[in-house]
């Protein structure tokens, strides 16, 4: 009797993605550190700049679309080490993998929340620090545009590797070495948008291409995220 | 027929039988085709009308970048074969394949650099090619540094393959966004596409350097994967029986 039953509730089949989001969530907001640490580091890294190449604004306008998309993706990047570490370490990794639904959503069930835990207020922060990096006026949109869709991508591919090196002792450089150099075509549309936006050309083809990245690692990265979660945990 | 010797081939135990009679032979093919085209390309190609003979340094260059790409595909390929079908030798061949195609990529690097000061009277350029090279340098580091951080875990094998097929996916991705980029951001002063086409007697022997350097590849790598062989089977039988070691 309790196999039909199980079966019977076409319903709950999102129920338990639901649940799942609203505990990752919860846990976000009771410590706060999950989220207010990349953000503090991306303030810190964009202090770092006028102070090693030059406090002139005209100098700064010209680097800050780069420098601000360069240091929100050393952001992202340091906070993907936590997206699986805690439940690998308590166990609940394993429950996940043995859960009835499809690894891959459970997998985009996370992803997503760690991009609202960074990426999206790293997108929302970035015009505050671009107003200290003398960013022109008019570009701050395409800005956070750019980078709350870039930031997407960066979650999913970063997903990737953080699944690979779960196991692995003191893994933060391993990750990096191994998700930077796939952070490369994000790097260069996303800083290429908010350039484009402040040189008066057409920003579309740039914003885009972000969307292409963002739905072919949208199409991808979760399987392969799924797959390296297996073979992480079965070592 | 065919089946029954696949399998001999995938079997460790077969390949390293089979190797053991091919490896001579491509050591023997790269020394000639790699010793002849040298000669042949340093010594008695014409040397170029614009970069006189500077430009000889392609008969080194070509090859090893032809080779750092191709080597991370054949990675990809047999990540794959050891991801669906599980075959073991897949793996060691992937393996023992990595270092070499990091060292190419090196290789193409360095002496595109040293190419570079009297062509284009600099070491380096942010060009399109120098910067996807670069980041396949990268690629290659990253697959390696995990087989490292992983050691000899089951999970080394699992995990590496998939990093491998997820960086070739990205290879093209990153190849022509970086391309777009340099398009954008920087003139086209200096190409290494634009010169004349070559005269016959110029790309010959590039193309026996080329062939020798993929009989080098082949040759290492069947050497590298017969060590790798012996060292994940060193419990098995018919090793033992080899070596003349064990109980």
């Amino acid at each position: 009797m309790s196999r039909p039953e199980r079966y019977a509730e076409p319903s709950g089949a999102n129920r338990p993605l639901i649940a799942m989001m609203r505990r990752d969530l919860l846990l976000m907001m009771r410590s706060p550190g999950a989220w207010l640490n990349p953000l503090a580091f991306f303030a810190l890294v964009i202090t770092l700049f006028p102070v090693g190449i030059s406090p002139a604004a005209s100098v700064l306008s010209t680097l800050a679309p780069g420098l601000l998309w360069v240091a929100a993706l050393l952001a992202t990047l340091l906070s993907l080490e936590g997206m699986f570490r805690d439940d690998a370490e308590d166990g609940s990794l394993e429950q996940l993998l043995l859960a009835p639904q499809p690894l891959p959503l459970l997998v985009l069930a996370r992803v997503a929340v760690h991009w609202v835990s960074t990426g999206l207020p790293l997108a929302l922060m970035a015009p505050v620090l671009g107003i200290m990096l003398a960013l022109p006026s008019g570009s701050y949109p395409m800005l956070m545009a750019s980078l709350a869709l870039g930031s997407a991508a960066l979650s999913l591919i970063g997903a990737i590797g953080a699944a690979l090196t779960i196991g692995v002792a003191r893994g933060g450089i391993l990750l990096s070495l191994l998700v930077l150099p796939l952070y490369v075509p994000v790097l260069i549309f996303g800083s290429g948008a908010v350039q484009a936006a402040i040189g008066g050309t057409p920003v579309a083809p740039h914003l885009a291409l972000l969307g292409a990245l963002l739905a072919l690692a949208l199409a991808l990265a979760p399987w392969a995220t799924a797959a390296a979660l297996r073979i992480s945990l079965n070592a | 027929m065919m089946w029954a010797f696949l399998h001999k081939l995938a079997s460790p135990q077969g390949f390293y039988a089979l190797s053991a009679r091919l490896s001579p032979w491509c050591w023997g093919l790269a020394a000639c085709l790699i010793g002849g085209g040298m000669i042949w390309g340093l010594g008695f190609a014409p040397a170029d009308y614009q970069q006189g003979n500077s430009f000889r340094i392609i008969y080194v260059h070509v090859p090893a970048a032809l080779l750092a790409q191709s080597i991370y595909v054949a990675m990809a390929l047999a990540g794959l074969v050891f991801l669906v079908w599980r075959v073991k030798l897949a793996d060691m061949a992937a393996t023992a394949m990595a270092p070499l195609g990091a060292g190419m990529t090196f290789l193409a690097l360095f002496s595109g650099a040293v190419w570079g000061v009297p062509t284009w009277g600099t070491w380096w350029q942010w060009d399109a090619r120098l910067t996807s090279m670069l980041i396949l340098l990268f690629l290659y580091i990253g697959v390696l540094a995990l087989r490292g951080a992983l050691g000899t875990r089951q999970s080394a094998a699992r995990a590496a393959s998939v990093l491998t097929l997820v960086g070739v996916i990205n290879i093209p991705i990153i190849k022509y966004s970086v391309e777009w980029w340099y398009t954008l951001h920087q003139p086209a002063t200096f190409s290494v596409t634009s010169r004349p086409a070559m005269p016959a007697e110029m790309w010959l022997p590039l193309l026996v350097m080329v062939l020798g350097f993929y009989c080098l590849f082949l040759a290492v790598t069947l050497t590298r994967t017969r060590h790798e062989i012996l060292r994940r089977e060193a419990s098995r039988r018919w090793v033992q029986a080899l070596t003349g070691e064990g109980p």
